[in-house]
């Protein structure tokens, strides 16, 4: 039951957007998401649908698992679309009781829906085409000039690439106890949500008490091997920007730039 | 390469020594057994090797550097490396490769070193095939080694194994004893093997006894294991060929107790026949 659990949802495959480096990825997420709310008009969506199809087709990532990523937030797209619809003023079109539909209202409810759901594609091609370890290196060196201002970067991202690594670990020991527990007839499958609940404690408790065992160990292990933090410390994977990687980024600034001349002109 | 003077250490918060003034000098390049029960102080000694523990009383010497010098600390590390009991406590990256690099690039060795020092690493412990895998698909011997491969990427002149094979299965526990056999015959690097297996002492060339704190025997394996009736009274077992050559001996037989390999046991046991 556990087995099934992913983070991060990567799918490994070999196209030009995974082979991109992941601080270009973060980079073009980042200009993506800034376009995307500068786009205004039927010309500006225009070119933003077709940048995140363009993106979706040279990523090879299946745009179905893509649209599996809306539904958790489909009940939020039904509500702005609603709200949008019933709450703009202009020429109206169909009006009952007080409720009334507006021209205007359409367009910007179709708007706004794009504009979330765009906002998600492009967020989770990330996810899709990065994997987790990258992501965090990525994160990790764009984030480099913040340790001047005493941020802890270094000592962030191995947290976070830990955590990646002993989620299975984790998963693997939670099978363990809840078989341990049903054998001595816990009981996780029936009784109200608060019964369910109160069962999962004796399966927390031993948990978090091996998680901090586990921590001590690897601590000792990690100094043992000469970890003492980030200063002085060299990468045998080196992230080196290649010549996709400028053009991708040169493409980010200027779907920026477009963006905003489509502003100024009015279009 | 490791010298340890009247070495007595006693836990935080307990009344009782876990090792009792202890004194031993571990030569270069030897491989180098210390056998004893849950609670001997084996592991703690063991401890005291790379400095993570600092001595209650007395002094450890790794390389002629006094590990309760703060400022010694990196370079006992890098020169003693150690292995622990449970391989997924230890392993700190997501793929093979990446956690045998994590040494040298904690020592910050240049790029391409590391890169040639990795798959050195895990071309000697056998796990070079297996450098893109998820170490947590690999069985526990084969973590057990990457975790090696991971220390011997320090360069290391020693390497300790704190009952590294405790957790492991037969098979598991016999891919590791391999490993570290070859390691310390053809790269002459010194072994200490913590354990409580019999079995896996017999190649070594030295096997101590330790028993509630203390050394209780030191020597060749065959001389340690021939005092019989010793080990049985600290609880321990023999291997199964001492076992056997004891039993004949005290029905009435006078074999060689210190025929310990199963070839030399069973030659003798034939040689008793004719």
């Amino acid at each position: 039951m556990l087995k099934d659990i992913t983070l991060g949802q990567y799918f490994p495959g070999d196209s030009v957007v995974h082979k991109m480096d992941p601080r270009t990825k973060l980079i073009m997420v980042v200009l993506y998401i800034v376009a995307l709310f500068l786009a205004d008009g039927f010309a500006g969506y225009a070119v933003m649908i077709l940048v995140t199809a363009g993106f979706v087709w040279l990523s090879k990532v299946p745009p179905k698992s893509l649209f599996k990523g809306l539904k958790p937030v489909l009940i939020i797209i039904v509500l702005t679309a609603v709200l949008n619809v019933f709450y703009t003023d202009g020429t109206v079109l169909v009006q009952v009781w007080k409720l009334k539909i507006t021209y205007e209202g359409i367009i910007r409810a179709v708007f706004m829906v794009l504009r979330i759901v765009m906002l998600i594609c492009g967020t989770f091609l990330l996810t899709y085409t990065t994997a987790p370890v990258a992501l965090t290196d990525g994160m990790e060196l764009l984030l480099h000039p913040l340790n001047k201002l005493k941020v802890p970067v270094h000592e962030m991202s191995m947290m976070m690439s830990m955590a990646l690594r002993f989620i299975p670990t984790l998963i693997e020991e939670t099978d363990k106890i809840m078989s341990a527990q049903k054998a001595r007839g816990a009981d996780f499958e029936t009784g109200s949500l608060i019964d369910r609940a109160k069962a999962l404690l004796p399966i927390l408790v031993p948990l978090f008490i091996s998680a901090f065992r586990r921590a001590d160990e690897l601590a000792i292990a990690m100094e043992s091997r000469c970890y003492n933090g980030g200063a002085g410390r060299t990468r045998m994977k080196q992230l080196r920007y290649e010549r996709r990687d400028y053009l991708a980024l040169v493409f980010g600034v200027l779907l920026i730039a477009g963006m905003i001349g489509l502003q100024v002109v009015g279009v | 390469m490791i010298r340890v003077e009247h070495l007595t250490y006693q836990y935080p918060d307990t009344d009782t020594d876990a090792v009792k003034d202890v004194s031993l000098t571990i030569e270069k390049g030897s491989f180098v057994a210390i056998l004893g029960h849950n609670g001997s102080g084996k592991s703690t000694l063991a401890k005291h090797f790379n400095g993570i523990l600092q001595p209650t009383e007395g002094k450890v010497y790794v390389a002629g550097m006094d590990t309760s010098d703060p400022d010694n600390v990196l370079n006992i590390r890098r020169t003693v490396g150690m292995v622990f009991q449970n391989p997924d406590n230890q392993i700190v990256a997501n793929i093979v490769e990446d956690d045998v690099a994590f040494a040298p690039e904690n020592l910050g060795v240049p790029s391409a070193e590391i890169r040639q020092r990795v798959d050195e690493a895990l071309k000697l412990v056998g796990m070079y095939d297996y450098r893109m895998h998820s170490p947590h698909l690999l069985s526990g011997g084969q973590k057990q080694r990457v975790a090696i491969a991971g220390v011997i990427a320090m360069r290391p002149d020693c390497i300790v194994l704190d009952e590294a094979t405790a957790m492991l299965d037969p098979v598991g526990r016999q891919e590791v004893i391999k490993t570290i056999t070859k390691l310390c015959r053809e790269q002459g690097i010194t072994v200490v093997h913590i354990t409580h297996h019999m079995e896996e002492c017999i190649d070594a060339d030295r096997l101590i006894i330790m028993s509630d704190g203390k050394i209780v025997a030191d020597g060749a394996p065959k001389t340690v294991f021939s005092q019989v009736d010793m080990l049985r009274s600290q609880g321990l077992t023999v291997p199964a060929t001492t076992d056997l050559i004891d039993r004949l001996n005290k029905g009435g037989l006078n074999l060689n107790i210190e025929a310990l390999s199963v070839e030399d046991c069973v030659n003798e046991i034939a040689n008793a026949l004719i």
